[in-house]
Protein backbone atom coordinates (compact mmCIF):
# COMPACT_ATOMS: atom_id res chain seq x y z
CA UNK A 1 0.00 0.00 0.00
CA UNK A 2 1.11 3.41 -0.57
CA UNK A 3 2.88 4.89 2.78
CA UNK A 4 1.30 8.60 1.34
CA UNK A 5 -1.95 8.54 0.97
CA UNK A 6 -3.05 5.14 1.86
CA UNK A 7 -4.23 4.20 -1.74
CA UNK A 8 -3.94 0.66 -2.84
CA UNK A 9 -0.87 1.26 -5.24
CA UNK A 10 2.45 -0.17 -4.15
CA UNK A 11 4.54 2.33 -2.44
CA UNK A 12 8.04 1.97 -4.68
CA UNK A 13 8.80 5.49 -3.77
CA UNK A 14 12.27 4.85 -1.71
CA UNK A 15 15.03 4.50 -3.66
CA UNK A 16 18.69 3.91 -2.10
CA UNK A 17 21.64 4.12 -4.05
CA UNK A 18 25.25 5.11 -4.30
CA UNK A 19 26.49 8.17 -5.89
CA UNK A 20 26.90 7.63 -10.15
CA UNK A 21 24.50 4.75 -9.61
CA UNK A 22 20.91 5.29 -11.91
CA UNK A 23 17.58 5.55 -9.99
CA UNK A 24 14.63 4.28 -11.59
CA UNK A 25 11.38 6.50 -11.43
CA UNK A 26 8.21 5.09 -9.99
CA UNK A 27 5.09 6.78 -11.69
CA UNK A 28 2.33 6.60 -9.70
CA UNK A 29 -0.90 8.68 -9.06
CA UNK A 30 -2.79 9.31 -6.15
CA UNK A 31 -6.24 9.08 -7.40
CA UNK A 32 -9.28 8.49 -5.25
CA UNK A 33 -11.78 6.54 -7.50
CA UNK A 34 -13.63 4.61 -4.85
CA UNK A 35 -17.11 5.55 -3.60
CA UNK A 36 -18.23 6.38 -0.16
CA UNK A 37 -21.59 4.97 -0.81
CA UNK A 38 -21.03 2.02 1.50
CA UNK A 39 -22.79 1.26 4.66
CA UNK A 40 -21.59 1.09 7.75
CA UNK A 41 -23.17 -2.25 9.73
CA UNK A 42 -22.01 -2.41 12.99
CA UNK A 43 -22.21 -5.83 13.94
CA UNK A 44 -21.21 -7.01 17.61
CA UNK A 45 -19.09 -9.63 16.01
CA UNK A 46 -16.08 -11.41 18.92
CA UNK A 47 -12.81 -9.29 19.92
CA UNK A 48 -9.57 -10.38 19.76
CA UNK A 49 -7.37 -8.83 22.41
CA UNK A 50 -3.89 -8.83 20.92
CA UNK A 51 -1.67 -5.99 23.39
CA UNK A 52 0.36 -5.45 20.37
CA UNK A 53 3.46 -2.60 20.01
CA UNK A 54 2.44 -0.91 17.16
CA UNK A 55 6.08 -0.36 15.97
CA UNK A 56 6.76 -4.06 17.10
CA UNK A 57 8.26 -4.49 13.14
CA UNK A 58 10.29 -1.67 13.17
CA UNK A 59 11.86 -2.42 16.26
CA UNK A 60 12.64 -6.32 15.22
CA UNK A 61 14.49 -5.37 12.77
CA UNK A 62 16.30 -2.53 14.88
CA UNK A 63 17.41 -5.19 16.83
CA UNK A 64 18.63 -7.08 13.90
CA UNK A 65 20.58 -4.14 12.79
CA UNK A 66 22.04 -3.13 16.22
CA UNK A 67 22.94 -6.87 16.40
CA UNK A 68 24.84 -7.14 13.35
CA UNK A 69 26.23 -3.58 14.27
CA UNK A 70 27.71 -5.09 17.42
CA UNK A 71 29.06 -8.35 15.50
CA UNK A 72 31.31 -6.11 13.47
CA UNK A 73 32.40 -3.28 16.32
CA UNK A 74 30.44 -0.77 14.32
CA UNK A 75 29.61 2.10 16.22
CA UNK A 76 26.31 3.32 14.72
CA UNK A 77 25.09 7.13 14.79
CA UNK A 78 21.77 8.15 13.83
CA UNK A 79 22.15 12.05 13.51
CA UNK A 80 19.09 14.04 13.39
CA UNK A 81 18.15 17.82 13.28
CA UNK A 82 15.63 20.22 11.15
CA UNK A 83 16.43 20.77 7.71
CA UNK A 84 19.77 23.06 7.55
CA UNK A 85 21.34 22.80 11.08
CA UNK A 86 25.25 21.48 9.14
CA UNK A 87 24.32 17.34 9.52
CA UNK A 88 26.06 16.83 6.39
CA UNK A 89 29.07 19.76 6.88
CA UNK A 90 29.61 18.19 10.41
CA UNK A 91 30.15 14.60 8.60
CA UNK A 92 32.46 16.14 5.68
CA UNK A 93 34.72 18.07 8.04
CA UNK A 94 34.51 14.94 10.40
CA UNK A 95 35.53 12.42 8.39
CA UNK A 96 38.18 14.47 6.64
CA UNK A 97 39.45 14.48 10.33
CA UNK A 98 39.11 11.31 11.71
CA UNK A 99 39.60 9.17 8.19
CA UNK A 100 43.12 8.38 8.67
CA UNK A 101 42.10 6.51 12.57
CA UNK A 102 38.87 4.61 11.72
CA UNK A 103 36.63 3.81 9.01
CA UNK A 104 33.59 5.46 8.21
CA UNK A 105 30.27 5.06 6.30
CA UNK A 106 27.43 7.06 5.81
CA UNK A 107 23.48 6.74 5.21
CA UNK A 108 21.95 9.76 4.04
CA UNK A 109 18.50 10.20 4.32
CA UNK A 110 16.56 12.47 2.24
CA UNK A 111 12.83 12.89 0.59
CA UNK A 112 14.96 13.88 -2.88
CA UNK A 113 18.54 14.27 -4.55
CA UNK A 114 21.55 12.67 -4.63
CA UNK A 115 23.13 15.49 -3.23
CA UNK A 116 23.85 15.02 0.20
CA UNK A 117 25.63 11.59 -0.75
CA UNK A 118 27.78 12.78 -3.15
CA UNK A 119 29.30 15.54 -1.03
CA UNK A 120 30.17 12.62 0.93
CA UNK A 121 31.45 10.69 -1.79
CA UNK A 122 34.07 13.61 -1.96
CA UNK A 123 35.32 12.62 1.88
CA UNK A 124 36.37 9.34 0.32
CA UNK A 125 33.85 7.35 2.57
CA UNK A 126 31.46 4.84 1.60
CA UNK A 127 27.97 6.52 1.41
CA UNK A 128 24.27 5.58 0.10
CA UNK A 129 21.67 7.87 -0.20
CA UNK A 130 18.19 6.76 0.87
CA UNK A 131 15.15 8.94 -0.88
CA UNK A 132 12.31 8.75 1.46
CA UNK A 133 10.27 9.78 -1.39
CA UNK A 134 7.83 11.62 0.36
CA UNK A 135 8.50 9.78 3.55
CA UNK A 136 9.64 12.27 6.76
CA UNK A 137 11.90 9.73 7.95
CA UNK A 138 14.39 6.75 8.35
CA UNK A 139 13.08 3.26 9.44
CA UNK A 140 14.66 0.42 10.44
CA UNK A 141 14.48 -2.14 6.87
CA UNK A 142 15.78 1.51 4.95
CA UNK A 143 19.47 1.31 7.16
CA UNK A 144 19.23 -2.85 7.21
CA UNK A 145 19.66 -2.40 3.21
CA UNK A 146 21.37 0.34 2.57
CA UNK A 147 23.68 -1.29 5.64
CA UNK A 148 23.91 -4.36 3.32
CA UNK A 149 24.49 -2.10 0.11
CA UNK A 150 27.59 -0.40 1.74
CA UNK A 151 28.87 -3.44 2.54
CA UNK A 152 30.30 -2.10 6.12
CA UNK A 153 33.96 -3.26 6.91
CA UNK A 154 34.82 -4.21 10.55
CA UNK A 155 35.95 -1.99 13.59
CA UNK A 156 34.48 1.26 11.57
CA UNK A 157 31.45 4.30 12.07
CA UNK A 158 28.59 4.23 10.44
CA UNK A 159 26.95 7.61 10.20
CA UNK A 160 23.60 8.03 9.68
CA UNK A 161 21.97 11.26 8.70
CA UNK A 162 18.18 11.38 9.02
CA UNK A 163 15.66 13.65 7.40
CA UNK A 164 16.08 16.67 8.14
CA UNK A 165 12.79 16.87 10.70
CA UNK A 166 12.75 17.05 14.16
CA UNK A 167 9.41 15.20 15.11
CA UNK A 168 8.76 11.95 13.15
CA UNK A 169 12.34 10.46 13.45
CA UNK A 170 12.25 10.34 17.46
CA UNK A 171 10.09 7.28 16.55
CA UNK A 172 11.72 5.38 14.82
CA UNK A 173 14.87 2.96 16.20
CA UNK A 174 17.15 2.11 13.42
CA UNK A 175 19.35 0.17 15.48
CA UNK A 176 22.03 3.13 16.71
CA UNK A 177 24.17 3.27 19.66
CA UNK A 178 23.08 6.60 19.74
CA UNK A 179 20.55 9.30 18.38
CA UNK A 180 22.81 12.66 18.46
CA UNK A 181 20.60 15.88 17.46
CA UNK A 182 21.94 19.17 16.18
CA UNK A 183 20.69 22.52 16.39
CA UNK A 184 22.38 25.07 15.18
CA UNK A 185 22.29 28.85 16.53
CA UNK A 186 20.24 30.20 13.82
CA UNK A 187 17.55 28.52 15.26
CA UNK A 188 15.32 29.08 18.39
CA UNK A 189 16.97 28.35 22.04
CA UNK A 190 13.64 26.68 22.84
CA UNK A 191 13.76 23.99 20.16
CA UNK A 192 14.27 21.09 22.73
CA UNK A 193 10.67 22.52 24.55
CA UNK A 194 9.04 22.87 21.00
CA UNK A 195 9.82 19.33 20.22
CA UNK A 196 11.00 17.80 23.40
CA UNK A 197 10.11 13.94 21.99
CA UNK A 198 13.40 14.48 20.40
CA UNK A 199 15.93 15.74 22.63
CA UNK A 200 14.43 12.88 25.37
CA UNK A 201 15.57 10.07 23.15
CA UNK A 202 18.70 11.37 22.22
CA UNK A 203 21.98 10.99 24.22
CA UNK A 204 24.53 14.05 22.48
CA UNK A 205 23.29 17.46 21.66
CA UNK A 206 25.70 19.28 19.26
CA UNK A 207 25.22 22.78 19.42
CA UNK A 208 26.39 23.74 15.93
CA UNK A 209 27.69 27.36 14.48
CA UNK A 210 28.78 28.63 16.97
CA UNK A 211 30.62 31.29 15.13
CA UNK A 212 27.65 33.16 14.09
CA UNK A 213 26.79 33.31 18.18
CA UNK A 214 27.68 37.01 18.28
CA UNK A 215 25.47 37.79 15.27
CA UNK A 216 22.35 35.80 16.74
CA UNK A 217 20.23 35.69 19.55
CA UNK A 218 20.62 32.32 20.62
CA UNK A 219 21.35 32.18 24.37
CA UNK A 220 23.28 29.00 24.68
CA UNK A 221 22.66 28.32 28.52
CA UNK A 222 19.14 28.33 28.60
CA UNK A 223 18.97 25.95 24.95
CA UNK A 224 21.00 23.48 27.59
CA UNK A 225 18.62 24.17 30.53
CA UNK A 226 15.61 23.54 28.29
CA UNK A 227 16.80 20.43 27.03
CA UNK A 228 17.83 19.42 30.33
CA UNK A 229 14.79 19.71 31.13
CA UNK A 230 13.21 16.94 29.36
CA UNK A 231 16.52 14.57 29.64
CA UNK A 232 18.53 15.43 32.23
CA UNK A 233 21.38 13.10 30.89
CA UNK A 234 21.57 14.46 27.77
CA UNK A 235 25.48 15.69 26.91
CA UNK A 236 26.68 19.11 24.92
CA UNK A 237 28.99 19.74 22.33
CA UNK A 238 29.15 23.20 20.93
CA UNK A 239 31.49 23.74 17.78
CA UNK A 240 31.22 25.38 14.56
CA UNK A 241 32.01 23.07 11.49
CA UNK A 242 32.63 25.71 9.54
CA UNK A 243 35.36 27.41 11.43
CA UNK A 244 36.66 24.52 13.29
CA UNK A 245 36.40 25.59 16.66
CA UNK A 246 35.02 22.50 19.26
CA UNK A 247 35.56 19.77 16.52
CA UNK A 248 38.47 18.12 18.68
CA UNK A 249 36.02 17.80 21.53
CA UNK A 250 33.40 15.97 19.18
CA UNK A 251 35.96 13.76 17.48
CA UNK A 252 37.58 12.75 20.45
CA UNK A 253 34.11 12.00 22.25
CA UNK A 254 33.71 9.38 18.79
CA UNK A 255 37.19 8.26 18.98
CA UNK A 256 36.88 7.41 22.53
CA UNK A 257 33.62 5.85 22.30
CA UNK A 258 34.66 3.88 19.13
CA UNK A 259 37.58 2.54 21.08
CA UNK A 260 35.43 1.56 24.25
CA UNK A 261 32.70 -0.46 22.10
CA UNK B 1 3.48 12.48 9.04
CA UNK B 2 4.65 9.39 10.36
CA UNK B 3 1.05 8.95 11.54
CA UNK B 4 0.58 7.49 7.83
CA UNK B 5 2.96 4.72 8.43
CA UNK B 6 1.91 4.16 12.22
CA UNK B 7 -1.76 3.86 10.46
CA UNK B 8 -0.52 1.24 8.04
CA UNK B 9 1.80 -0.71 10.67
CA UNK B 10 -1.49 -1.09 12.80
CA UNK B 11 -3.97 -1.79 9.58
CA UNK B 12 -0.87 -4.69 8.96
CA UNK B 13 -1.01 -6.45 12.55
CA UNK B 14 -4.54 -6.31 12.86
CA UNK B 15 -5.14 -7.64 9.13
CA UNK B 16 -2.21 -10.69 9.97
CA UNK B 17 -3.95 -11.59 12.72
CA UNK B 18 -7.60 -11.30 11.72
CA UNK B 19 -7.07 -13.66 8.94
CA UNK B 20 -5.27 -16.29 11.41
CA UNK B 21 -8.71 -16.14 12.95
CA UNK B 22 -10.49 -16.11 9.87
CA UNK B 23 -12.57 -13.49 10.12
CA UNK B 24 -13.90 -11.30 6.78
CA UNK B 25 -14.51 -8.20 8.25
CA UNK B 26 -12.84 -6.24 10.85
CA UNK B 27 -15.47 -3.72 12.55
CA UNK B 28 -13.44 -1.96 15.40
CA UNK B 29 -9.95 -1.13 16.45
CA UNK B 30 -9.30 -0.36 20.12
CA UNK B 31 -5.27 1.29 20.77
CA UNK B 32 -3.84 2.63 23.64
CA UNK B 33 -1.90 6.08 22.84
CA UNK B 34 0.22 7.73 25.26
CA UNK B 35 0.24 11.94 26.11
CA UNK B 36 4.09 11.43 25.55
CA UNK B 37 3.99 8.80 22.59
CA UNK B 38 4.42 11.27 19.76
CA UNK B 39 1.47 10.72 18.06
CA UNK B 40 -1.02 13.50 16.64
CA UNK B 41 -3.87 11.69 17.43
CA UNK B 42 -6.71 13.53 15.13
CA UNK B 43 -4.16 12.98 12.24
CA UNK B 44 -3.87 9.41 13.53
CA UNK B 45 -7.37 9.08 12.42
CA UNK B 46 -7.35 10.09 9.39
CA UNK B 47 -4.83 8.00 8.29
CA UNK B 48 -6.58 5.03 9.54
CA UNK B 49 -9.59 5.59 7.74
CA UNK B 50 -7.19 6.08 4.44
CA UNK B 51 -5.29 3.15 5.52
CA UNK B 52 -8.08 0.94 5.96
CA UNK B 53 -9.26 1.43 1.95
CA UNK B 54 -9.05 -2.29 0.16
CA UNK B 55 -8.34 -4.38 3.28
CA UNK B 56 -11.31 -6.13 5.17
CA UNK B 57 -10.76 -3.45 8.25
CA UNK B 58 -11.96 -1.24 5.52
CA UNK B 59 -15.21 0.98 7.59
CA UNK B 60 -13.32 0.05 10.55
CA UNK B 61 -14.18 2.08 14.04
CA UNK B 62 -11.12 2.94 15.66
CA UNK B 63 -11.39 3.42 19.28
CA UNK B 64 -8.37 5.00 21.19
CA UNK B 65 -7.66 5.54 24.86
CA UNK B 66 -5.27 8.22 25.27
CA UNK B 67 -3.15 7.34 28.14
CA UNK B 68 -1.96 10.20 31.25
CA UNK B 69 1.46 10.77 31.58
CA UNK B 70 2.76 9.43 34.72
CA UNK B 71 6.36 9.97 36.13
CA UNK B 72 8.47 8.43 39.44
CA UNK B 73 10.88 11.10 40.51
CA UNK B 74 13.82 9.86 41.85
CA UNK B 75 14.98 12.46 43.85
CA UNK B 76 11.89 12.41 46.60
CA UNK B 77 10.65 9.33 45.38
CA UNK B 78 6.93 10.21 44.79
CA UNK B 79 4.84 9.67 41.74
CA UNK B 80 3.33 12.48 39.50
CA UNK B 81 1.13 13.15 36.66
CA UNK B 82 3.66 15.08 33.90
CA UNK B 83 1.66 18.25 32.29
CA UNK B 84 4.06 18.43 29.65
CA UNK B 85 7.66 16.33 28.71
CA UNK B 86 9.23 19.19 30.64
CA UNK B 87 7.69 19.20 33.77
CA UNK B 88 9.14 19.52 36.79
CA UNK B 89 8.09 17.14 39.82
CA UNK B 90 5.69 18.66 41.55
CA UNK B 91 6.80 18.14 44.87
CA UNK B 92 10.59 18.43 44.84
CA UNK B 93 10.77 20.66 41.45
CA UNK B 94 13.42 18.16 40.64
CA UNK B 95 13.83 17.10 36.63
CA UNK B 96 15.68 13.73 36.90
CA UNK B 97 12.19 10.98 36.82
CA UNK B 98 11.22 7.96 35.29
CA UNK B 99 8.42 8.26 32.80
CA UNK B 100 5.98 5.50 33.61
CA UNK B 101 3.21 5.28 31.27
CA UNK B 102 2.73 7.97 28.59
CA UNK B 103 5.08 6.33 25.70
CA UNK B 104 2.25 3.59 25.16
CA UNK B 105 1.71 3.12 21.21
CA UNK B 106 -0.10 -0.39 21.42
CA UNK B 107 -2.88 -2.43 20.23
CA UNK B 108 -5.05 -3.36 22.77
CA UNK B 109 -7.76 -5.34 20.57
CA UNK B 110 -9.65 -6.00 17.50
CA UNK B 111 -13.41 -6.96 16.65
CA UNK B 112 -13.95 -8.97 13.79
CA UNK B 113 -16.89 -11.00 12.38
Amino acid sequence: MCDTCGCGQPNKAVTIRKPGEKGHSHPHHHENNHDHNHSHDHSHGRTVVVETDILAKNNLIAERNRSYFEAKNIFALNLVSSPGSGKTTILEKTIAKIKNKVICAVVEGDQQTMNDAERIDATGAAVVQVNTGTGCHLDSEMINQASKKLDLQNDSILFIENVGNLVCPALFDLGEAHKIVIISVTEGDDKPHKYPTMFSVSDLCIINKTDLLPYVDFDVEKCKEYARQVNPRIEFIELSATKGEGMEEWTNWLLDKVQKS
Amino acid sequence: MHEMTIAMNIIDIVCQKANDENAHKINSVELEIGELSGIMIDSLEFCFEAACKNTIADGAELNIHKIKAEAFCKSCNNNFNMKSNFSPCPTCNNFDFEILKGKELSIKSFNID
